[in-house]
């Protein structure tokens, strides 16, 4: 699996979404209140992350137009929820630029009092390669 | 003979369908290629309520690891009736091996209609998955079975 | 002691690709009574069956095993097959090693391995097997046909001019169902009331049809050819006949705030109506929840003014029972509720409707005597969008999963007459898909196209949005241009999905037909039997058992009323010879299996019986082979396990058990 199949899947994953069910009706780019500023419109996203051309999808300008106000996953007649898809990108393309710094070994010094353990486990879940 | 570690363990899965709609169903799965487990093998009955309680723990006798009955949904059976019959039973049935040890996840009632393939298949991916994650049924085998 | 022989079909590649089908017939060969084993390309050919016949005769064979398909496609074949070869049919078992094994493993051995169980598990029950003969019932030459749409009339209409006596039952006041409510009809854009009301006619005037409107199926008990069924005739409130049809109750009625069925509540109608001018019968029939003659006992005027005299407001609801030897069913369809769609905004605008709606008010009969106008303000619309697919192929639970078929269709009919009509409205057609699969169905789209200058538009509606000016504003995509669209309309226009009629899951129960998860009724075979429900005796015409236009839809009620002919032609039946049997030495009389039975086929009789030398009279239990139909429920019941199934006894299906877990 090359790196591009691995992050489509990674995609597919964090997302929850199979792609395959899209039927290419084009509803979720219809009332998309950012599509005017997006150079992937919502319904080619789907079409990316099934060829998994995921470079050009963590590259574009639309995962960071994305509102997320989710009209296209309460209105996807299949259950394919662009909306998730993009928001999945985007924490791909936040993973990527932060890179791995956190390691368990660092850890230990970061505690104290203060800090509420879930913080800890979402930003294992988060960075976690 | 001492059961070899390496050995996948495959369990022996008998299920009883009902003419009219679980076996079709079994059919259905089948032409739709939706595969399930070799070890599941079916036995047709003309209805849920021919199903004896005396098959089942024959079953389990003769070394079977789970059991399964299948029939029409509550209201569509071709008999009107047999299905409410085969769920009161089954449900003392169930209860009664429960208490002498075949666990309730080694047997099993399921509602599957003729146009449910897909459900059919899940049902039995499902059953055998617990099954084989119960392991050897010990229960009620008959020793003179054991080879 | 049984001399089987055991026959492995390979069926081409189907079974022989996975499962060494040598190896099966190898391994029976090792079975207890096996004494010819052997395989073959297709068992279920010509030469197939020679085969067996053969082996019967040279081997002396007593019980066939054929491993092959499901029962359910080749176990009569085969037991005809054995039937010519001179042995019981019911000495034949089938192991279906092709959709229970082949088809569903991909790894050779362990379906070898399958298929060499399951045909030791036959091998195991024919050993006990015994030859049976099936008995004999008559048919009622008589059929019912539920649903009284195109599909009725059209099935009722064959089965009559063959010589039988059907009986149409019809919910709603007038037969015609919901071709009658349309304008025209696809592709040739007939007029659909002059084409189907000659059809009402000719059902209501025929001699072997008699209709029951305003009627309903109560209770359905019997089995093929012996059906016997409550209809319950609801108060029409309206002598039949004495009415004469004049309409004057209807002018004079003064409850006129009722919604109009007919017209899809786009109107409103009187208390005492017929649904629409052309109603067969011309009787118009009582809403009591509607009639201030029956909410307040003041008014009566109907009454007054009938000079027939017609009017009754004692009259009951009746029931009629009555025989039938076959019953169709053609429930017929409805328009899905649109509450789950708010995007569209059905409800807040009443210039959004649905397309059977357009339908009426394109009609020269509808609410609009047939202008196109707006139903806010009576304007006429100017720019009209469609939207396809509303609530069909959705996966979402808000909608349907299946396709419904027609509406492209339809909606391209709608979209060519506006734009003939009035062609300056500009029409917009919003799609994911045409699909056309019809005779002249996609030149009939072209034509739309470029005849009539609709404009289609792949991609879809997201959202409509009524506007303070009443206009309403369209939201869709372009997905050929790439483009957000924002069309400003008069109109939108929403194909629904449709779905089973309301009724049907009710009816299904009572017949003890099977029914799929979208409410469809499910037929014996998708392919080879498709108008014949899987319970025998019952049949299926139109939309009950799948989307389909008119013409589809006549097809298939033509192909019901043949099926249902071949069965009224026959005189008797062979009823199924795997009845319930009780042995008269073993039953204690305890009437355990009278009371679980569904058909009341057990009965107690006091008989003189030789219990090992000990003559007395006993208590016990008799089976009426006519009425058994051998489900098996009493032989479970039975504390002393007198009771026994032919075909599926105790000592068989252990005998399955062991060969399983051995």
């Amino acid at each position: 699996m090359n790196k591009s199949d691995l992050i489509a899947e990674q995609i597919r994953q964090i997302s929850g979404v199979n792609p395959y069910k899209c039927m290419k009706c084009g509803k979720c780019s219809a009332t998309c209140p950012s599509f005017d500023a997006m150079d992937i419109k919502p319904h080619q996203f789907v079409s990316y992350v099934l060829n998994n051309d995921i470079e050009a999808l963590v590259n574009s300008k639309s995962l960071w137009h994305c509102l997320s106000c989710f009209a296209c996953v309460e209105r996807c007649p299949r259950d394919v929820k662009p909306g998730k898809l993009i928001d999945a990108a985007r924490q791909i393309a936040v993973r990527e630029q932060g890179g791995d710094y956190l390691l368990p070994d660092d850890i230990p010094e970061l505690l104290d009092e203060d800090i509420p353990q879930q913080l800890l486990v979402s930003a294992f879940r988060r960075y976690r390669r | 003979m001492p059961i070899n570690e390496n050995e996948e363990f495959r369990p022996k899965i008998v299920a009883f369908c009902c003419n009219w709609c679980s076996y079709a169903g079994a059919d259905l799965a089948g032409s739709c290629r939706l595969g399930y487990p070799a070890d599941v093998k079916i036995i047709r009955v003309p209805c849920s309520c021919r199903v004896n309680p005396m098959f089942i723990l024959r079953a389990f006798e003769k070394g079977a690891d789970g059991v399964i009955m299948c029939g029409c949904h509550p209201g569509d059976c071709h008999y009107s009736t047999g299905n409410y019959y085969a769920r009161r039973r089954m449900t003392l049935l169930f209860s009664m091996l429960d208490y002498i040890g075949v666990e309730h996840g080694r047997t099993r009632v399921e509602w599957v209609s003729a146009a449910e393939g897909v459900k059919f298949s899940q049902t039995m991916n499902e059953f055998v998955e617990k099954i084989r994650s119960l392991g050897k049924n010990v229960r009620l085998g008959d020793l003179r079975c054991r080879n | 002691m049984q001399r089987i022989g055991v026959f492995v079909c390979h069926c081409g590649s189907n079974i022989a690709a996975t499962v060494d089908v040598k190896k099966v017939a190898e391994m029976a060969l090792m079975e207890q009574g096996v004494v010819h084993a052997e395989d073959y390309q297709y068992m279920c050919s010509e030469a197939g069956q020679a085969k067996i016949a053969q082996a019967i005769a040279e081997k002396g064979l007593t019980g066939i095993v054929v491993c092959s398909c499901s029962p359910r496609m080749h176990e009569a074949t085969f037991r005809t097959c054995a039937e010519r070869a001179g042995i019981n049919p019911y000495m034949v078992e089938i192991a279906n090693i092709r959709e229970h094994c082949s088809w569903i493993h991909k790894d050779i051995e362990e379906a070898t391995k399958k298929a060499v169980i399951l045909m030791r598990a036959a091998v195991a029950k024919v050993n006990l097997n015994a030859p049976l003969k099936p008995g004999e019932s008559r048919v009622t030459k008589r059929a019912l046909v539920i649903g009284g749409g195109i599909a009725g009339i059209q099935t009722a209409l064959d089965i009559a001019d063959a010589g039988y006596p059907v009986d149409i039952v019809e919910k709603t006041p007038s037969i015609g169902g919901r071709m009658s409510q349309l304008d025209k009809t696809f592709p040739t854009l007939d007029c659909s009331a002059c084409i189907l009301t000659p059809k009402m006619v000719e059902a209501a005037a025929h001699e072997n049809i008699n209709i029951y409107t305003y009627s309903e199926v109560e209770k359905v008990t019997g089995f093929v050819g012996d059906f016997t069924v409550d209809i319950r005739k609801k108060a029409r409130s309206v002598d039949m006949d004495k009415c004469t049809g004049c309409g004057a109750c209807q002018e004079k009625c003064p409850s006129k705030r009722t919604p109009s069925e007919f017209n899809r509540g786009l109107n409103n109608r009187t208390a005492i109506y017929t649904p629409f001018a052309q109603a067969i019968p011309n009787v118009p029939v009582i809403d009591r929840d509607a009639c201030i003659k029956f909410k307040t006992g003041k008014c009566g005027l109907c009454s007054t003014v009938c000079a027939a005299g017609a009017i009754d407001y004692e009259q009951k609801d009746e029931i009629i029972t009555e025989k039938y030897g076959a019953i169709v069913v053609a429930t017929g369809f409805d328009v899905i509720k649109l509450d789950n769609y708010d995007e569209y905004a059905y409800s807040q605008s009443k210039d959004v409707i649905t397309s059977l709606e357009l339908e009426r008010i394109m009609n020269a009969a509808g609410p609009t005597k047939g202008h196109l106008e707006r139903l806010s303000d009576g304007k006429a619309p100017k720019n009209i969008v469609f939207v396809q697919c509303v609530g069909s192929r959705c996966s979402d639970n808000r909608g349907k999963s299946y396709c419904s078929k027609i509406c492209c269709m339809y909606t391209a009919k709608h979209a060519m007459l506006i734009r003939d009509k009035y062609p300056d409205v500009n029409v917009t057609v919003f799609y994911i898909d045409v699909r056309t699969p019809g005779k002249n169905f996609d030149e009939f789209y072209r034509r739309a196209v470029e005849e009539y200058g609709v404009n289609y538009v792949k991609g879809q509606v997201g959202k409509v949005c009524p506007e303070p000016d009443g206009s309403l504003t369209v939201y869709g995509s372009d997905l050929i241009d790439n483009k957000q669209l924002k069309i400003s309309a008069d109109m939108v226009v929403l194909a629904a999905a449709i779905e089973p009629s309301e009724s049907v899951r009710k009816i299904a129960t009572m017949l003890t037909a099977s029914i799929d998860t979208n409410n469809f009724l499910t037929e014996a075979h998708p392919k080879l039997r498709p108008v014949e429900s899987p319970t025998a005796g019952v049949f299926l015409s139109g939309v009950c058992q799948g989307p389909k236009d008119i013409p589809e839809t006549v097809s298939q009620a033509g192909a019901a009323a043949v099926k249902a002919i071949g069965l009224l032609a026959k005189d008797k039946l062979m009823t199924n010879p795997c009845t319930a049997k009780s042995d008269e030495l073993l039953c204690n009389g305890c009437s355990q299996c009278a009371n679980v039975c569904p058909y009341g086929a057990i009965s107690y009789e006091e008989k003189q019986v030789n219990d090992h030398g000990i003559r007395e009279t006993r208590r016990v239990a008799v089976v009426n082979n006519a009425l058994c139909q051998g489900c098996g429920a009493c032989t479970v019941t039975c504390p002393s396990g007198a009771m026994d199934l032919q075909g599926f006894s105790n000592r068989q299906i252990t005998a399955e058990v062991d060969a399983i877990c051995r």
